[in-house]
C-alpha cells in the first residue's frame, strides 16, 4: 500500500474548505443522511429521558472525580500494569509518541504494523512518520481501512468513512484490492475488505491500538468495539503497542460501566457494542496466544494545557462518542475535513487549540452559532458552548496580557483596531450618562454610517443604527425608560 | 543534575494544577453508581425473566440462541455443526463441556485442540478452522453479553479468528447487568490478562451506514443457554 497519496491538511484556510465543502451536495448529503441516521439511533436508546440525565450527571461525576485525581491516577495506572509486565511509556508531544513506537519497532525488526482504531495515532500522524522510516502501518478498522486506501483521513472520529458513498467504496476496492468488480453491495464489500485485510493480521509483527479507558485500580485497558480488529490487533502479533490520551484514565474499573454505556449508546445508538475488550497484561506463562510484549503510551500532547486551567479542564471529560458532531448544525453542513483537524466538530474545536495552538485554530471556536446542541447531548455534559466562547477570547486577548494560564497562541486572533471598539463599546455600555450620549449621537448622525463594514458587508447589508432608539419609541407609548 | 523526563515535566504539571482536594471521593461515586443501577427498572429480575431476556437480547444482535438441558446439548450442537458442513471444530478437551462436545461429535467433523503457541500455527489456525466452541463465565442479561475469560485451553482466539463461534452459558451464571457482573465477580480484585464480553457476531455499519455481519470476527455466533437451575432453588 502507498503512503505517497497520504496529504495533510493544515488547520489553516478553514473558511475556504468549510465554503466548498457547502458547495458540494454530494458531501451535504451523505452527512445529513449520515447525522439524521445516527441522532435517530441515539435518541432510541434513551427513551426514558430521567434516567438518562442521571446517568449523564454520573457520567460527568466519574470523569471530574477522575480529573481531579489525574496524576495519582496514572501513577496508579502505571505502577499495576508495570508490575503486570506492560511497558508503560509517557510521550510529552507527538513526536515524541512516534519516537517512542519507532524504537519498540527497531527494536524488534518489525517492518510491518496491524492497526485497531486509534483517533490518538491520528492526532501525532503515526502512520507518516512510521512510513518516511520504511515501517508499513494498515488500518483494519473497515472505515479506517476505507479512508487509508483513499490518501484521505477520516472525517468522522466514531465513523472514518462517513463522508463516502458505498459508490466511491466499490471504485476505491475495484481500483487498489486485486481480482475485486465494481459492486456496491456492502455485504460483498465487507467481505472483500475482511479478505483482504485478514492475511495482514498473520502477518504484523505489532498489533497498534487506542484505548477508550484505563481503570487505574486494576491496571485495566478497556478497549470498545463491534468488528473484531481491535481484538484481533491486540491478541495476534507478537507485539501489541496502546497508545491513549492521557486524560483516558478512571479510579475504579467499575467507574467505566455506566461510561461504556454512555459511550456506546451516544456514539452509535447501541446498548452494548459487540465486543468489550479488557486487557490487564502480556500473555502469561501457559497461555497460547496474546501478545508477549505489550506497551502503553500516555500521551501529554497540550493536554496539561487544558488541564491547567479549571474551566477548560472540562474539555478532558470527553468520553469520543462523537455525539456532539453528529447533533452539530455546523458538522452536519461542512463535513468532518473542512475543519482540518485530526478531531472535528464540536469536540475538535474546542481540543485542537490545545494540542496544535490558536494560532492554527483560531477560526474554528468562531464556527459555531452557539446553538447549545453540543452541550445539550455531551454524555458528560461538558460546557462545550462555553468554553468555545472562552476560546474565543483567549483567541482575542492582547498576547502581551498576563494571565495566570496562558494558552498557546493567546491572542492569534488579536487586532489593535477592534481592541479599542470593544473597550469603547463595553464602556458605554456599563455608564448609563456615557451610553445615552452615545444613543443621542447614533441616532442623529446615522446618516454617516459607513456602506462598507469590514468582513460584516462581505455577505450582508450595512449596519445603519435606527432613527429612533428602542427607549425614546418606548417613552412615545408611555412606557418607563 | 539531570534533566526531567517527560514523566516527570507531564506529573509535575498535573500536580501543579490539581485541586488539593477532589470534590468527590472514591467511594461516593462508588455510592451513586450502585444507587443509579439500583434505581434502574430490573430488566431481568428472577431466572426466567434473565433467560428470556438474555435470549432475546442476542438475538437481536443476530445471535443464533437454543436452551437445552445439561444432558442435551452436546447431541444438539453436534447435530447443528454437522448439518452446518462444519470440519474442523477448535475446543478444549481438557474441560468438561469441551469433552461432552468431544465425543457427541459425528465422524465428519474433527475437534481440534488449541494444544500450541499461536506463532506455530498461525495460517493453519486462520485458514482451516471452521468453528471454535468456548465455555462462558457468566452472561450478562440486559445486553445478551457473553463474559469469556480465555485461558490456556480456550485462548483468545478461539472465539475470534474461525468463522463461527459456538458458545455455552449456564442460566445460573446469567447476571441482570455488567454492573451486578463486575461486582458480584469483584473484578476490582484483580483481572486476568484478557477478559472479553461479546454480544452477537462481528459487525461494522462503516460503509454508509448499513449493518453488515462477519467484519473481521465470526460472521455467525450460537449460544446454547443450559438450563441448570432446578425449579426449586430458582433465584
Amino acid at each position: 500500500m502507498s503512503e505517497s497519496t497520504l496529504h495533510f491538511v493544515p488547520s489553516q484556510d478553514f473558511k475556504t474548505r468549510a465554503r466548498e465543502a457547502l458547495d458540494d451536495p454530494k458531501l451535504r448529503k451523505s452527512f445529513r443522511g449520515a447525522m439524521d441516521f445516527l441522532q435517530g439511533k441515539r435518541l432510541a436508546q434513551f427513551p426514558d429521558a430521567d434516567e438518562l440525565e442521571h446517568l449523564r450527571d454520573l457520567g460527568e461525576a466519574i470523569r471530574q472525580h477522575a480529573l481531579a485525581n489525574l496524576p495519582d491516577l496514572l501513577v496508579q495506572l502505571e505502577s499495576n500494569l508495570t508490575a503486570a509486565g506492560v511497558q508503560v511509556h509517557w510521550a510529552e508531544t507527538a513526536d515524541e509518541a512516534n519516537a517512542i513506537i519507532h524504537r519498540i519497532a527497531q527494536a524488534k525488526q518489525a517492518r510491518r504494523v496491524i492497526k485497531g482504531k486509534s483517533m490518538a495515532s491520528e492526532e501525532i500522524e503515526l502512520n507518516h512518520y512510521l512510513a518516511e522510516r520504511g515501517v508499513d502501518c494498515i488500518e483494519s478498522d473497515m472505515g479506517e481501512y476505507i479512508v487509508q486506501l483513499a490518501g484521505e483521513k477520516p472525517s468522522h472520529i466514531v465513523m472514518p468513512a462517513i463522508h463516502k458513498t458505498k459508490g466511491d467504496i466499490a471504485t476505491l476496492f475495484e481500483q487498489h484490492i486485486p481480482d475485486t468488480p465494481y459492486t456496491e453491495d456492502v455485504d460483498a464489500l465487507i467481505q472483500t475488505g475482511r479478505r483482504a485485510l485478514r492475511q495482514a493480521f498473520v502477518e504484523a509483527d505489532i498489533g497498534l491500538s487506542g484505548v477508550n479507558f484505563a481503570a487505574a485500580d486494576t491496571g485495566t485497558l478497556w478497549l470498545v468495539e463491534n468488528e473484531g480488529n481491535g481484538r484481533l490487533s491486540t491478541t495476534v502479533p507478537d507485539v501489541h503497542i496502546a497508545i491513549m490520551g492521557m486524560e483516558k484514565v478512571v479510579a475504579r474499573l467499575e467507574h467505566i460501566v455506566p461510561l461504556s454505556s454512555l459511550l456506546t449508546r451516544s456514539a452509535t445508538g447501541q446498548a452494548i457494542t459487540t465486543y468489550f475488550n479488557l486487557i490487564s497484561g502480556p500473555r502469561r506463562e501457559g497461555e497460547r496466544d496474546g501478545p508477549r510484549e505489550v506497551h502503553l503510551v500516555l500521551l501529554d500532547n497540550g493536554r496539561t494545557q487544558a488541564y491547567a486551567d479549571e474551566q477548560l479542564r472540562a474539555t478532558l471529560q470527553c468520553i469520543r462518542c462523537g455525539a456532539c458532531m453528529n447533533h452539530c448544525p455546523v458538522y452536519t453542513r461542512i463535513g468532518g475535513h473542512a475543519y482540518g483537524t485530526t478531531y472535528p466538530g464540536p469536540i475538535g474545536k474546542i481540543i485542537s487549540p490545545h494540542l496544535l495552538g490558536l494560532e492554527a485554530t483560531a477560526d474554528l471556536p468562531t464556527a459555531s452559532s452557539l446553538c447549545g446542541a453540543c452541550g445539550e447531548v455531551c454524555p458528560v455534559r461538558i460546557p462545550i458552548p462555553q468554553l468555545l466562547v472562552r476560546l474565543r477570547t483567549e483567541a482575542n486577548r492582547n498576547p502581551e496580557e498576563q494571565v495566570a494560564h496562558p494558552l498557546r497562541g493567546q491572542g492569534a486572533k488579536f487586532s489593535r483596531g477592534e481592541h479599542l471598539i470593544w473597550r469603547f463599546w463595553s464602556g458605554a455600555f456599563s455608564h448609563p450618562k456615557a451610553y445615552r450620549m452615545f444613543r443621542w449621537a447614533a441616532t442623529r448622525l446615522r446618516a454617516l454610517t459607513p456602506a462598507k463594514q469590514m468582513g460584516w458587508t462581505q455577505h450582508r447589508t450595512p449596519l445603519t443604527p435606527a432613527a429612533r432608539s428602542l427607549s425614546d419609541l418606548l417613552k412615545d407609548k408611555g412606557q418607563p425608560e | 543534575m539531570t534533566a526531567l523526563t517527560a514523566r516527570e515535566r507531564m506529573l509535575g504539571r498535573l500536580r501543579a494544577a490539581a485541586p488539593a482536594t477532589s470534590a468527590t471521593t472514591t467511594t461516593e461515586i462508588d455510592g451513586r453508581i450502585d444507587a443509579h443501577y439500583a434505581g434502574c427498572a430490573p430488566i431481568a429480575d428472577g431466572f426466567e425473566a434473565r433467560v428470556a431476556s438474555m435470549q432475546a437480547a442476542l438475538e437481536a444482535s443476530h445471535a443464533e440462541v437454543w436452551r437445552a438441558t445439561a444432558s442435551a446439548w452436546p447431541a444438539l450442537l453436534a447435530d447443528k455443526l454437522a448439518q452446518a458442513g462444519v470440519r474442523r471444530l477448535l475446543l478444549d478437551p481438557s474441560q468438561p463441556a469441551g469433552a461432552a462436545l468431544k465425543q457427541a461429535l459425528p465422524p465428519q467433523v474433527e475437534a481440534v485442540g488449541y494444544d500450541r503457541p499461536i506463532e506455530q500455527w498461525k495460517a493453519e489456525l486462520f485458514d482451516t478452522v471452521d468453528a471454535g466452541f468456548t465455555v462462558a463465565r457468566s452472561g450478562i442479561a440486559a445486553t445478551g453479553t457473553l463474559i469469556l475469560t480465555p485461558d490456556a485451553g480456550s485462548p483468545r482466539t478461539v472465539s475470534l479468528v474461525p468463522p463461527l463461534h459456538v458458545a455455552l452459558v449456564h442460566a445460573s451464571t446469567l447476571h441482570a447487568d455488567l454492573h451486578t457482573a463486575a461486582r458480584t465477580e469483584r473484578w476490582r480484585d484483580g483481572m486476568p490478562t484478557n477478559l472479553v464480553m461479546v454480544s452477537g457476531p462481528s459487525k461494522t455499519s462503516d460503509i454508509q451506514q448499513t449493518l453488515a455481519y462477519g467484519a473481521h470476527g465470526p460472521r455467525r455466533m450460537w449460544v446454547v443457554i443450559v438450563d441448570d437451575i432446578d425449579a426449586g432453588s430458582q433465584a
